[in-house]
């Protein structure tokens, strides 16, 4: 119970200084649309290609830039406990009886709230651009919650990050050096019978690669469930994975303070 | 329990041949070994990098000592970290304030970490900010707070769930003059009411002076000193005389000028200064200057003052105080 007390509190407490915030939620919704309207228009024809499998690139692309800024949004989360972390508000939060896994939480939850508009906006965007979501509801439904389940494991990982480097300029490093490959090692932006024969082979470990096929397997005519259900259980499990891997680095930065 | 001793003497806090080596191998607590009796303000005296600060953090559970016991109100730090959190404050050395958030939002949200919610959480935060003068400016965003404020907000976030125990780490540290003095008043107000233990730490000596009742002067990581103020001033008796001779002088040329003035004692040479302590300060000058003098050394000012800690701390380290400020800063 205080646990999730706790975590509310937190995430109250992200949400409000958001809000404060006016310059950086225009830009964090300006982002997902410029993504969209550019990548959109860039591979436009690349539908043609015979055995892309899809008659829109718009309606193809719609749940990659969603997967897409999910695993941003995650992996640049590290960040903020970086600045927490200089400024003294986070040993302040570490000697108060507040569960260190509240502190995660919060922020991992304001960034899911954040994650959830930004997809409805992309959504919105993307039908007037003539994409078409034939998976109905569900197809959507799945697709936020691939997009979370994304979204977290990476942003409690940023978090282990920036509490064991505690340097804003190692976590943009270690960032860029991860998440842009992971995203060209998926099927984000090319349909998977496209894919070079390797790049197939790695992208059946890739998380975002779990997270944009069960997203787009349900936004399809004939949803494979077995497959969705398949990658929502391994995103599942990372979570649970890095959740544990975030809970130790606070121990270790006790250890070393 | 063999031991019978009942709750009422208990100390405190109790720190027992703490050691803590950082990463980088700087062993910041050698051994330190202290205790504090409850209901009192306890100085922890020490130059930058004797080890204050980690003493803090390993008493507060933020840190983890490598060996030695720790105890607050008689809880092991490392068994019983969740019920140590809960019976102490905490004021860092850095500010906690989230500027991002108002006083008032800064305020309610440490007291719900620590389990308090409506009426009582609004009035007890109502109650802090009156009194720490918060109140006209409660709801704005602290971003805007002075340094003063900020501090105030960090004792009354310290001070929100009653603690039994409230650790004040260099609480004065980078405040203007006018704002310290105001802060010390706070906290001599704190230590007279409803029976809280301080754990203090400074490397101002007149602060030490001012507010601790018993003080332990810390040099890397080891208690050299403790007792109250005015019995380490105590210990050394007579007046501390100074002269500051107009150019650097031998230290053996000097002591050998002044080893025919028998009333002198503990004479020390530091470039060009010259400490001594004498019973009677004012009548040793004359002869000092004479002997000084007649020696080529051209005596430039004299002082003679009552012992201060500074004294003390000479006597225990071997250093001056602000020469091991510098040494030590990291």
């Amino acid at each position: 119970m205080n646990l999730l007390r706790h975590s509310w509190y937190m995430t109250v407490r992200h949400l409000r200084a958001l809000w404060r915030q006016p310059w950086w939620i225009a830009i964090s919704l300006a982002q997902p649309v410029t993504y969209l309207v550019l990548y959109g228009q860039l591979f436009k024809r690349v539908v043609e290609l015979p055995g892309f499998a899809a008659t829109s690139y718009i309606t193809f692309v719609t749940p990659g830039i969603v997967i897409m800024m999910s695993i941003f949004g995650g992996g640049w989360n590290g960040m903020g406990i970086i600045m927490e972390l200089d400024n003294g508000v986070m040993d302040r939060f570490l000697v108060s009886p507040v569960s260190r896994f509240a502190i995660l939480a919060g922020r991992l939850i304001q960034m899911s709230i954040i994650l959830v508009v930004q997809t409805v906006l992309v959504l919105i965007l993307g039908m007037l651009l003539g994409a078409r979501f034939d998976g109905g509801i569900v197809g959507l439904l799945v697709l936020m919650v691939s997009s979370v389940l994304l979204a977290v494991p990476f942003g409690a990982l940023s978090n282990a990050m920036g509490l064991t480097l505690r340097r804003t300029e190692s976590v943009i490093g270690a960032s860029n050096f991860i998440l842009l490959p992971m995203i060209f090692l998926s099927p984000v932006f090319m349909a998977p019978a496209l894919m070079p024969g390797w790049i197939r082979a790695v992208s059946r470990f890739n998380p975002v690669a779990w997270a944009v096929e069960s997203a787009r397997s349900a936004m399809s005519v004939q949803p494979d469930w077995s497959l969705i259900g398949m990658n929502l259980v391994l995103l599942v499990a990372l979570t649970i994975f890095a959740s544990w891997v975030a809970t130790r680095a606070f121990r270790s930065y006790q250890r070393s303070t | 329990m063999t031991i019978t001793s009942s709750t009422t003497t208990t100390p405190a806090i109790e720190v027992l041949a703490l050691v803590k080596t950082y990463p980088n191998n700087v062993r910041a607590l050698d051994g330190l070994t202290f205790a504090v009796p409850a209901g009192t303000v306890f100085g922890l005296l020490g130059p930058n990098g004797a080890g204050k600060s980690t003493t803090v953090k390993v008493l507060n559970t933020l840190a983890r000592p490598d060996s030695g016991i720790a105890r607050v109100v008689g809880l092991d730090v490392v068994r019983e970290p969740d019920r140590v959190r809960h019976s102490v404050g905490c004021v860092a050395q850095k500010s906690g304030v989230d500027v991002n958030a108002t006083g008032r939002e800064n305020l309610t949200l440490q007291g719900q970490f620590y389990g308090l919610h409506g009426m009582a959480l609004k009035s007890r935060v109502g109650q802090l900010l009156e009194r720490f003068g918060l109140a006209a400016a409660a709801d704005r965003e602290a971003r805007g707070y002075s340094g003063g404020m900020k501090r105030k907000l960090d004792i009354a976030m310290g001070l929100i769930h009653t603690p039994r125990v409230l650790f004040l780490d260099e609480p004065t540290t980078g405040l203007d003059p006018e704002a310290r003095a105001d802060l010390w008043n706070e906290i001599s107000r704190l230590s007279g009411s409803n029976g809280i233990t301080v754990l203090l730490t400074t490397h101002y000596l007149e602060e030490a002076d001012q507010l601790a009742h018993t003080l332990a002067i810390v040099d890397r990581g080891r208690v050299v000193a403790e007792g109250t103020p005015d019995s380490l001033k105590g210990e050394l008796s007579g007046d501390a005389i100074q002269v500051d001779l107009a150019h650097a002088a031998e230290e053996s040329r000097v002591r050998t000028a002044l080893a025919g003035i028998p009333a002198l004692r503990e004479v020390s040479v530091e470039g060009a200064v010259v400490r001594a302590r004498a019973d009677k300060g004012g009548s040793v000058v004359p002869a000092m200057i004479t002997s000084l003098e007649a020696a080529g050394a051209r005596v430039a000012s004299v002082r003679v003052t009552r012992p201060s800690l500074d004294d003390v701390y000479l006597r225990h380290t071997g250093r001056t105080f602000s020469q091991a400020d510098q040494g030590g800063a990291r």
